[in-house]
């Protein structure tokens, strides 16, 4: 099966008011062209997931520049004035979630797991709203899983049946992301044919990807 | 009197010793940060970074930067010989595993009983917690490395103000005015800056402060 799409057919799987995970950690290991592909495309009213928004010019945040999101669900906006400015001035919803809860809930949403029980946010804004179970005498909180219809990675290298390695610290959120989304979308720096990487070294299992761009070198 | 920078290295020089040999560390971008530098001799700390790496090292040099290892910041960086990278998942689960030591963390406010804000002033900034809640819940230890006061205002109080980012979760604060230990009879003055009167230090603090009978300077 060939994975292998164009930018512009990639952009045409994405929907106006689509939940979206994208990869990366301050648009590291982002998948950046497939980005500007969305922008390109002008989509409206998209649900974000992602850890943070990146810069004005670099990452999602590019994103949030294009006014393309309704909602953000992320752990941190700090770097992108443009997320806070859309914030403070009741734009754009903005939940902010503890990245250790975020990872978690993503991973709950693609491995089929109701939830996951965390200590993190009890006492804080976080627990707002949501349930308090006591286990063997401690409190945590239940936090829900998440899912997307499209999840938009990055990845090192693939190979063309979606399997898939990374470098340095581009993995972050890529691997759990391409579970817990009904389509995947990777957009891999180098492509290489099936069985030139060892399944020693796969990260991601391509079962879990659908598409795969060609990214290139910066 | 002592600049900003000169202050923050006092602040980080004090924090690095306390980090044990043998441990893991985390540090917040920022103050937090500076304390990689000031190391004791002798002593082999390992540095988490919780977008994925363990065993940090030094800034690249220009001509030898890869931009896909960088740190929590999104900096590039180095990483040392037995390093290694891991996704979110298992950094956060080394994180709130309780598998960190020791996480170095900046706050805009710290009460008695340890409780922090550190991510958010309604209205004005809202940057987000990232991985601060994780850490102060998952690290063994919790060091706020800090100025003293926001422009004379006080920052350790009886009770914040500011959104919480966790509760009871401060073990030790280090300031240029001294190294406070948070205990259940409140905030204890253990070291002083010469520098500073203990009078002012009370007077800068919004809490009563405990002095410590075995006292010392900050060395």
């Amino acid at each position: 099966m060939n994975k292998l799409i164009t930018y512009e057919e990639a952009a045409n799987l994405v929907r106006n008011g689509d939940t979206i995970m994208v990869g990366g950690f301050l648009a590291v290991g982002t998948p950046e062209k497939l980005i500007d592909a969305l922008i390109a495309k002008g989509l409206q009213e998209l649900t974000l997931i992602c850890n943070d928004t990146g810069f004005v010019d670099r990452g999602v945040g590019k994103m949030v520049v294009a006014k393309m999101f309704t909602k953000i669900m992320a752990s941190h906006i700090g770097t992108n004035r443009e997320t806070g400015r859309q914030l403070l001035e009741g734009e754009t919803e903005v939940e902010l979630i503890p990245q250790g809860t975020l990872i978690e809930q993503i991973r709950a949403g693609g491995f089929g797991l109701g939830g996951v029980l965390t200590k993190t946010g009890l006492g804080t804004e976080v627990e707002k709203g949501k349930m308090i179970i006591n286990i063997n005498g401690e409190d945590y909180l239940l936090e829900k899983p998440l899912r997307a219809n499209v999840a938009l990675l990055y990845a090192e290298k693939a190979d063309e049946s979606g399997n898939l390695t990374y470098h340095g610290t581009t993995r972050n959120f890529n691997p759990y992301m391409g579970a817990a989304a009904d389509l995947v979308i990777v957009e891999a720096k180098e492509i290489v044919k099936v069985g030139e990487i060892s399944p020693d070294d796969v990260i991601v299992p391509g079962i879990f990807v659908d598409h795969i761009v060609y990214g290139g070198a910066e | 009197m002592m600049d900003k920078q000169e202050m923050q290295e006092f602040i980080a020089r004090r924090v690095a010793q306390e980090l044990q040999d043998g441990t893991l560390v985390n540090l917040g971008i920022g103050l937090p940060a500076l304390v990689a530098n000031f190391v004791p001799e002798g002593r082999s700390v390992l540095f988490q970074s919780e977008n994925g790496l363990i065993g940090l090292g030094p800034t690249p040099a220009d001509d030898n930067i890869d931009l896909s290892i960088t740190n929590a910041g999104g900096k590039p960086v180095t990483v040392l010989p037995g390093g290694c990278f891991f996704n979110s998942a298992i950094s956060f689960g080394i994180i709130r595993g309780g598998h960190v030591d020791v996480t170095v963390l900046g706050a805009l406010q710290v009460s008695e009983k340890g409780d922090i804000a550190n991510y958010m002033i309604p209205g004005k900034m809202v940057p987000g917690m990232g991985g601060a809640m994780d850490l102060l819940n998952g690290a063994k230890k919790v060091i706020v490395a800090m100025e003293h006061t926001a422009k004379g205002a006080p920052k350790l109080l009886t009770e914040c103000t500011l959104p919480l980012t966790a509760v009871n979760a401060v073990d030790l604060i280090v300031t240029e005015m001294g190294v406070i230990e948070v205990t259940y009879e409140g905030f204890v003055l253990t070291e002083y800056n010469p520098y500073f009167p203990i009078e002012e230090i009370k007077a800068a603090t919004g809490a009563p402060l405990i002095i410590s009978s075995a006292l010392k300077q900050m060395v």
